[in-house]
């Protein structure tokens, strides 16, 4: 189960890199936003897939491979905090408080709706 | 400013592919990623076994994992970007930086944990955690982000100044 879990995990990194690089693209914006995209659907996709589990309807191995591994790896906690922290060190203070807040706020928002849209 | 100590608005911003990087970018890339993931999620879910959280308590792994994974990532990032983003050192921030650490921890397990602790009537603590990991995570950031930069690579002390 363990080793399952971590190849999904490593299919969710490599995920994360090809979405990122897909972002940054089509949005060139001095604040980082591929991190942000990457966060905000893996908490919609993480939300859906855990009110899936509670209503019953999945199993919990496949929550730990898709949620724990799979999205686990897709989204980034380290990289969305240095974001923020090269933000802060670079005199873009405003930025970086901004940065962080609307990570969170968003990716609160998505788990929320994720679990709603799935969950009993 | 000592650009020496802190990194300058010129250096890569995260461990984002730049900006003209092709659509679909290539392969080996994404396999170096995806190794590294595979590697740090398997160490997040063995310490996720290894130390039990209690079901009504602060998820403290996580936020363990998520801060620890937050310095480590400034480190490796200030110290890789003492020379251009090619070759080996783009490959080590691939599987180390955006695999191992990027798959080590996690924001959407973060999410979930918070929003847990609020739906469950803890609703104060589901806030403290949420500001705490953010906050813990960002000042953890910018200590690794510092620490990388002073350190000097072997014979750099040498050189006149020894900037990089």
């Amino acid at each position: 189960m363990i080793v399952l879990l971590a190849l999904a995990g490593g299919l969710g990194a490599a995920a994360r890199y090809v979405v990122d690089a897909a972002v940054v693209r089509r949005l060139p914006t001095s604040v980082p936003v591929g991190t942000a995209v990457v966060n905000v659907t893996a908490c919609l996709l993480l939300g859906a897939l855990t009110g899936w589990t509670l209503r019953g309807s999945g199993p919990d191995a496949l929550h730990a491979v898709l949620g724990v591994g799979f999205l686990g790896g897709y989204s980034t906690f380290s990289t969305a905090s240095v974001e923020a922290a090269r933000l802060l060190l670079v005199g873009r203070g405003r930025a970086a408080v901004i940065h962080a807040v609307m990570m969170l706020l968003a990716c609160l928002a998505a788990a929320v709706a994720g679990l709603a849209l799935t969950g009993p | 400013m000592d650009a020496d100590a802190v990194p300058g608005p010129a250096a890569p911003v995260t461990t984002t592919p730049p900006a003209d990087a092709p659509v679909v970018p290539p392969l080996p890339a994404a396999l170096l990623v995806a190794a590294g993931g595979t590697v740090g999620v398997l160490a997040r879910a063995l310490l996720g076994q290894a130390v039990a959280t209690a079901p009504d308590g602060w998820p403290w792994v996580t936020l363990g994992i998520n801060v620890a994974g937050s310095c480590a990532l400034g480190v490796l990032l200030a110290v890789l970007q003492r020379g251009p983003d090619v070759g080996r050192r783009r490959a080590v921030r691939l599987a180390v930086g955006t695999g191992v650490l990027g798959g080590f921890t996690t924001y959407s397990t973060f999410a979930l944990d918070v929003v847990g602790l609020v739906e469950g009537g803890r609703v104060a603590a589901g806030v403290a955690y949420a500001l705490v990991s953010v906050t813990a995570g960002v000042g953890a950031a910018v200590v690794g982000l510092v620490l990388g930069a002073r350190v000097r690579r072997p014979g750099a002390v040498a050189r006149a100044g020894g900037a990089a």
